[in-house]
């Protein structure tokens, strides 16, 4: 189904539903709450809604689950932003002592934005995506995932899809969340390779000896590049987007005349894009031997200036800034803001994620043989009370299920290594 | 730490307190010293501060330049730099060291006040104490980290063997025969952020390893936390010093001794009408503004970073509250926001510029430091310094449509390429107001603007009233939280645009 079945209008009549019957409540407290082991880490945390017509309101704070689920029914917010976790209540933000509210901990985040990208596509621009240029985001997930697990040391990452043009990523381990102001930007700068403005051409600078991250970084680049870069967007197609690229080596060095003349007459009769590209990469690699100092990476830094990356470092460096919560819906797209599987990376697609509509669709269906048994199943769990039980068969019969699926994973996966760290504390204690 | 009433000296050297010609000043000196005393050693080193934090600007750190000029800076004022080993010395060299340590502590009493001050602080201390360490011999380095019980994992043989090559391409100047060796330091890449961030170590799960050579950056993180521990400390304790009478005149004295103008004070408010503003932009705004306000004119859109810089430089130039919603609302209405959007989603920001929302601080316009060192541009800014954010060739077309002659615009290039930003600026504002020498050193947007209206005619296109010394004032009032906050300020906006 097509995001053309989404229209904005019913928003007001869908939200009610969602957040009823779909918004996975439960696994959203449970994540936030990391175990309960730092008290009132849910209860400081603030939240922010956007309503109907941009009203926009703050610090938003809940003391459980039910009352997060109560608010969300009452408000049926456009979008929700997930905050810091504050000093205090952020509801009371303005009845404590001036200064004394503080921004404590947050999620290490890293917003990856389309729009950044357009000086390098050919194919979209500004808030378009196309299937081609969203090989952007699988390139710079596979880059960053990387870069944040083998370098950093992080386990817990949940990559989100934003609903419309861009990825989140929230790194949830403690280390990370305790990080200060110049350690995420430290962090966003160690992973930032493109740089410079509007008045900058050539945004990649590469120097000797090229950092292990770099290299890393290169592989995952080169694995996509012609790919994507020449057969996909054809950057190297036709003479305008061509000279684009060869701007960025033109405008640093004086090229040897005839080497640019050798070029010229080479792409005059050579209109195979792969092998134009493997024309200038040769070339550079006969003038590395000879070249000054600034230059010898030139073909490496064109790859990366069209396929690194770009991080808005000012969002993962604030620990008071706010992110779009997942699940949350894009009010433009309708698409719920849902979780990205990494081991289905490449085969995602932003358009196959449901929209509010189609969800809400789905549940109106008649059930199915399969899903009564899943009924059946939960009966036995019968802890659970039983709106809660109902709510679960809800989405378990929708298209969100698979994704919320995969946030129970991935909420799995952080309760064991509590538990590790826990056995493993204790352990040192009967040492001693 | 006791301060005599009576100018009554007592200083007696106490053997083995200053051991190195580095100090990591653990320890408050226990002696009493006169009122006199305590005066000048804490003059001298807020001018050895300053000079640090001058000299920092215009030069490259590692420079040899940087090096001899804070030198001799270093022996003009009396302290102490190297290891001396002649005897004939020893009591001199006393005497410097005793200066080092209770000057260090005078200046953590009056820099510990607020946020603003500490970092000022911390900022130079930590530049000076990594100029005195690089200076040091290996041999000196390992005795100051032995005396001061700085010790740090070490990795082994087999490791190193292991990771050669990566640790070979991580740090410049280690080669594979120097990684064997050399210690390497294995630290949580926390404690080894200056290197995590320009990517000049390696890094493996979470730690950072970290080659002998390079053992400053651990040892300087260690002096920051303990540094701005202390003075968190030492701001709690502060109530019973500014009970002094005779102390607390001379301490915020001294803490208000470091800031410049900061251009928050608003002489001429409502002073310039909107149709200034293009004539201005071109006469006299510094590049930086007159880039942002051209792009600003041609989208019809500046992004947050663009609007911050901007903003507070037209508020700093006499903009009222009224003139910038004015000003932004029919910049912005013409492109692709409409006026309703407006109101809702930048409005704020705008009147948070003025300290009319949010935490009600009164924000001051950005200086040039701010502007080159902090938030550097990316995709679809145009905020930043042109002379140091813009591709040279781009620059240099630039210059060349403004009309500049050939040689002007090769001294420009020439400063640039030295990284002096602020020289390059204010040769261009030499160059273009046609004097020689301007007189004064650059180093705020809107200093530029006020320097260039004197010349263009001494204020017959901005009255102006008299300027009163209202220096101090200016400096005291609410720094701490002003521009601390600036960075943090509220990005309504951005959240509104976000996807
Ligand atoms: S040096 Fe200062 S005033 Fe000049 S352009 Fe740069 S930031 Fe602006
Ligand atoms: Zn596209």
């Amino acid at each position: 189904m097509s995001s053309c079945d989404y229209d904005s209008s019913c928003l007001p009549d869908l939200l009610p539903l969602y957040y009823r019957r779909l918004f996975p409540f439960s696994q959203y407290y449970r994540w936030l709450s990391y175990g309960g082991v730092t008290k009132n880490y849910f209860q400081n945390r603030e939240f922010s809604f956007t309503l109907k017509d941009d009203i926009y309101v703050r610090y938003q704070s809940f003391s459980n689950q039910s009352e997060l689920e109560k608010e969300m029914q009452k408000m049926n917010p456009y979008k929700i932003d997930i905050g810091a976790v504050y000093s205090h209540r952020p509801s009371q933000h303005n009845t404590v002592k001036s200064g004394t509210f503080q921004a404590l901990e947050k999620e290490l985040v890293f917003d990856i934005d389309m729009t950044d990208y357009d000086d390098v596509r050919t194919c979209c621009s500004a808030a378009d995506i196309c299937s081609s240029c969203w090989t952007l985001m699988t390139i710079a997930v596979r880059i960053l995932d990387r870069a944040l697990r083998e370098d950093f040391g992080f386990q817990h990452l949940l990559w989100v899809y934003s609903g419309r043009r861009g990825i989140h990523c929230w790194v949830c381990d403690e280390a990370a969340r305790k990080l200060s102001v110049a350690g995420r930007s430290a962090v966003a700068e160690y992973l930032s390779l493109v740089k410079g403005g509007e008045e900058t051409l050539k945004k990649v600078q590469l120097s000797d000896p090229l950092h292990p991250f770099i290299r890393e970084s290169l592989a995952v680049v080169e694995h996509y590049f012609i790919q994507y870069a020449l057969m996909g967007q054809d950057i190297l197609g036709n003479s305008k987007t061509t000279d684009k690229v060869l701007n960025l080596w033109y405008s640093l060095t004086m090229l040897v005349l005839h080497v640019r003349e050798d070029l010229q007459s080479f792409f005059q009769s050579e209109k195979n894009p792969v092998k134009r590209w493997k024309k200038i990469s040769g070339l550079v690699q006969q003038q590395r031997v000879t070249s000054r100092k600034g230059c010898q990476y030139i073909d490496k830094e064109i790859m990366l200036q069209y396929c690194y990356p770009r991080l808005d470092v000012n969002v993962s460096k604030g620990v008071n800034h706010l992110l779009k919560s997942p699940f949350s819906v894009h009010p433009k797209t309708g698409r719920i803001s849902v979780p990205i599987d990494l081991e289905e990376l490449d085969k995602f697609d932003p358009f196959a994620v449901p929209t509010i509509s189609l969800i809400c669709e789905e549940l109106d269906k008649p059930r199915t043989g399969e899903e009564e048994e899943v009924v059946e199943e939960e009966k036995k769990e019968n802890e659970i009370e039983a709106a809660e039980r109902r709510k679960i068969r809800d989405y378990k019969r929708t298209s969100l299920a698979k994704y919320v699926k995969l946030f129970d994973r991935f909420l799995d996966g952080m309760a064991r290594a509590r538990k590790g760290e826990i056995l493993r504390k204790s352990d040192l204690q009967k040492e001693f | 730490m006791q301060f005599s009433r009576r100018r009554r000296l007592v200083s007696q050297p106490q053997d083995g307190l200053y051991g190195h010609c580095l100090q990591f000043y653990g320890r408050p000196p226990a002696e009493n010293i006169s009122l006199a005393e305590f005066e000048t050693f804490a003059f001298e080193r807020l001018k050895l501060l300053k000079t640090v934090e001058n000299l920092g600007v215009s030069y490259v750190k590692t420079s040899d330049q940087y090096t001899k000029k804070l030198y001799s800076e270093f022996s003009n004022l009396n302290f102490p730099h190297k290891a001396e080993a002649d005897d004939k010395k020893e009591q001199t060299e006393y005497e410097k060291r005793r200066k080092d340590h209770i000057s260090h502590f005078i200046l953590r009493l009056a820099y510990c006040q607020t946020e603003d001050l500490r970092r000022w602080f911390i900022q130079q201390e930590m530049d000076l104490f990594r100029f005195r360490f690089s200076g040091l011999t290996s041999k000196s380095k390992t005795e100051f980290l032995h005396q001061n019980n700085l010790q740090y994992d070490t990795v082994s043989m087999e490791q190193k063997k292991a990771l050669v090559d990566k640790l070979v391409s991580s740090s410049y100047a280690v080669s594979g025969a120097t990684v064997m060796e050399q210690d390497f330091y294995k630290v949580p890449f926390q404690d080894a952020l200056d290197l995590v961030r320009t990517r000049k170590v390696f890094l493996k799960g979470g730690y950072a390893y970290i080659p002998h050579q390079d053992i400053i950056a651990i040892v300087l993180n260690d002096f920051r936390t303990r540094l701005s521990k202390a003075l968190a400390l030492t701001a709690r304790s502060l109530p019973a010093v500014q009970s002094d009478e005779r102390l607390q005149p001379l301490l915020s004295h001294l803490s208000h001794a470091y800031v410049g103008q900061d251009y928050s004070i608003q002489k001429n408010v409502g002073k310039i009408s909107l149709e200034q503003i293009d004539p201005l932009s071109t006469k006299s705004f510094p590049l930086c503004m007159r880039q942002l306000h051209k792009s600003l004119r041609e989208n019809h859109h500046l992004r947050h970073g663009g609007r911050m810089q901007y903003g507070l430089f037209l508020k700093g130039i006499g903009l009222s509250l009224e003139q910038a919603l004015q000003f932004w609302r029919s910049e912005f209405i013409k492109g692709k926001v409409d006026a309703d959007k407006f109101d809702k989603a930048y409005a704020y920001s705008v009147r948070h510029m003025f300290g009319k929302e949010g935490k009600r601080t009164d924000y001051t316009p950005y200086s040039c430091m701010k502007v080159i060192l902090s938030n550097p541009p990316s995709q679809g800014d145009y905020h930043g310094c042109p002379f140091r954010h813009s591709d040279p060739e781009l620059l240099k077309q630039k210059l060349q449509s403004y009309k500049l002659s050939p040689s002007a615009i090769n001294q420009i290039l020439e400063l640039v390429k030295g990284m002096h930003y602020q020289l390059a600026c204010q040769k261009y504002f030499e160059l273009t107001h046609n004097i020689e020498d301007s007189g004064f050193s650059l180093n705020h947007p809107n200093q530029y603007f006020m320097e260039s209206q004197k010349v263009l005619g001494d204020g017959k296109d901005v009255k102006r009233e008299p300027e009163t010394p209202h220096r101090e004032a200016a400096a005291s009032k609410g720094l701490g939280a002003s521009r601390q906050n600036a960075e943090e300020m509220e990005d309504l906006d951005a959240l509104f645009q976000d996807d």
